[in-house]
């Protein structure tokens, strides 16, 4: 009965599909948009006389001779060397990962497990920390770091990146380890492990969903991190984002907006892929916290 | 758990927080209270055949070197809090005592970069927040009634605006609705206006940011609530189609109610993510109508070769001031459910 009465059409019904099929179009267009634009020359994709030139190519064939150019790659990654942010991103996102998910699964277990009431004030303080605006916390390191000549490099940058990461990583896996039973490390204790062997020997077997899916939110952390990267990096250990901001400046005069869009493509190809392989982990790393309420 | 293990757990964590989050607060509350030093001025008397002149040299030696003595510049007190670029107690004052309306007061008031940017913080706050929970929950609804097959590529597709780095969805926006994009161009040809620009008026600067908003954080909502849609009993929705509850009604008091506690967590969430917006006025460019809190202290802190670290602290410790202000209500909440629980 229920299920006949609730496939009915009616216009409610309609007018929310409508809604999720616009809501569709304006959430992906753009992006397909950019993608399909970033294999044209500067003319057709901010063309001045008319928008389909920017479909068809117009301006894409007489310069080129073909209705698709990869002249803004070329540009990006050889000109102006766009593998070397490239470079310096990966290695910044993998140790602000790694270095994260270990110091958060050790306090994430301890707040889980510690009825006390001070693993409530930390949870407390970490969701404060957790609203700062990055950009506050970045104008309170640069002196510091200057005087002690740390200003620039990759390392501060990664610990930096994992101090703010921290709360987050804390409030989530905290909640992923008060859903692994307490009797399973607690019976290890009792057969006469330590707290840290039921640890390693109980908890870390099973704990790999929850750190899994905690690790995507670290990476996409320090991938899409401005605030933090422009401020504290030199140019030459620039990562990628704040190299497509400074390539606004500089290729916008040079009428080379194109490099901008390639690099834009390119940084956003690996996010895409991350949310294909991985969608299960993020609506459920999106959730997690929330469905506990 | 005992306490010693306890710290031995936490301490990695706890003094990455430390370190890193706390003490730079403090360190930012410093700073606000210093400023840069002045440049140290030599004056010279050079005599010539027609009387003797007082020249004024910089002397950069000494400006160097005091400069490298004391890197936080001199004491300064409060008076960069209440200096023109902050709370600018003295043009505020003026301009109520020399305007004779009070939207004209509030016209001059909005003016000065501080308010100017608090005032569109806010408003972006206030604005996105609720179109991002009433939006979220209307596509989260209509997904609940997609056929099974066209879930997944539907939420595949709705996470993207969030995955993205915000720096280059708003780039991408931005490139759209730019004079010579899609979008920009369509509109000037339907409304016929060729120097019609996004960019140029406050008003469609505001728009131009809000809708970024919404389009950026509308995912988040949208899945925790569709989420939330999975766990709902169907027990009680049959039971009111029984008792003959339009769909409507169903919506309102069934489905709005189970979902509560999740409306509470994405508007926490949401409120803390707005409050720092900061990425799409870089690359709207829109700075010059839509400054917001996180972008002034960038903009102190870029000037190359002499970043105002003073004036950016006072702007930082202010915002915080106002996070802690928007987080209070949450805190309070906490607090009171957890002393109840403890009693019990």
């Amino acid at each position: 009965m229920s299920t006949q009465a609730l496939s009915r059409t009616t216009p409610l019904k309609i007018i929310s599909l409508a809604l999720v099929a616009a809501w569709l179009v304006i959430a992906a267009f753009p992006f397909f948009w950019t993608l399909w634009g970033s294999f044209k020359v500067q003319a057709d994709f901010f063309s001045k006389a008319d928008w389909t030139n920017a479909l068809t190519g117009a301006e894409t064939i007489r310069e080129t001779g073909a209705a698709f150019t990869a002249r803004g790659y070329y540009g990006a990654w050889v000109q102006e060397e766009f593998w070397r942010p490239v470079l310096n991103t990966l290695i910044v996102v993998f140790f602000t990962v790694i270095i994260s998910l270990t110091f958060g699964t050790l306090g994430g277990y301890a707040l889980a497990r510690s009825g006390k009431r001070y693993a409530f004030w930390i949870l407390m303080a970490a969701l404060v920390f957790r609203a700062m605006p990055h950009i506050t916390l970045v104008s309170g390191y640069l002196l510091p770091f200057f005087e002690w000549n740390v200003w620039g490099i990759l390392p501060t940058t990664i610990i930096v990146l994992v101090a703010i990461n921290q709360p987050f990583t804390l409030w989530m896996l905290h909640s992923f380890f008060l859903n692994i039973p307490k009797d399973m490390d607690e019976s290890a204790m009792v057969d006469g492990c330590t707290r840290f062997q039921a640890f390693r020997h109980v908890i870390i077997p099973v704990m790999w969903p929850g750190v899994i899916t905690t690790g995507l939110f670290s990476f996409l952390l320090a991938y899409n991190d401005f605030a933090v990267t422009s401020m504290l990096l030199s140019s030459e250990n620039e990562t990628m984002i704040p190299a497509i901001a400074s390539f606004l400046g500089t290729t916008q005069v040079e009428g080379n907006v194109m490099f901008a869009v390639a690099a834009v493509v390119s940084a956003t190809a690996p996010l895409f892929l991350l949310v294909m392989f991985f969608q299960r982990q993020i609506v459920s790393g999106l959730t997690a916290g929330a469905v506990k309420g | 758990m005992k306490n010693r293990t306890f710290f031995w757990f936490i301490l990695p964590t706890l003094s990455a927080m430390v370190l890193f989050i706390a003490l730079p607060i403090v360190s930012v509350f410093i700073q606000s209270l210093h400023i840069e030093h002045e440049q140290v001025l030599v004056v010279s008397e050079s005599c010539g055949p027609f009387g003797c002149s007082e020249t004024t040299a910089v002397d950069a030696a000494a400006t160097e070197a005091l400069r490298e003595a004391q890197p936080l510049g001199r004491f300064n007190g409060l008076k960069t809090y209440t200096n023109r670029s902050h709370l600018a107690f003295a043009e505020v004052a003026e301009a109520w005592r020399t305007t004779d309306s009070f939207l004209a007061f509030l016209n001059r008031m909005f003016n000065l970069p501080f308010y100017k940017a608090l005032l569109f913080t806010m408003a972006y706050t206030a604005i996105v927040t609720p179109c991002v929970l009433v939006l979220g929950l209307a596509v989260a609804t209509g997904v609940n009634n997609l056929p099974k097959l066209l879930k997944g590529p539907t939420i595949f597709f709705s996470l993207l605006p969030m995955i993205v780095t915000p720096l280059v969805g708003a780039l991408i926006l931005f490139w759209m609705v730019d004079g010579d994009g899609i979008i920009g161009n369509s509109l000037q040809s339907l409304f016929d206006d060729p120097s019609l620009s996004l960019k140029a008026s406050p008003a469609l600067t505001w728009m131009m940011l809000m809708v970024y908003g919404v389009w950026h954080s509308l995912p988040f909502s949208f899945i925790v609530f569709y989420a939330g849609l999975q766990t709902q009993p169907k027990d009680t929705m049959e039971a009111a189609m029984i008792d003959g509850a339009t769909t409507w009604q169903r919506m309102r008091y069934v489905t709005i109610p189970h979902l509560m506690p999740l409306v509470t967590f994405v508007t926490l969430i949401q409120l803390m993510d707005n409050f720092r917006v900061f990425e799409p006025v870089v690359s709207f460019q829109a700075q010059a109508h839509a400054p917001t809190l996180s972008w002034i202290i960038y903009n102190d802190l870029r000037e190359s070769g002499n970043p105002l670290y003073g004036s950016a602290g006072a702007t930082s410790m202010m915002t915080i001031i106002g996070v802690a202000i928007l987080l209070m209500p949450v805190l309070i909440r906490t607090w009171r459910d957890y002393t109840r629980k403890a009693a019990h």
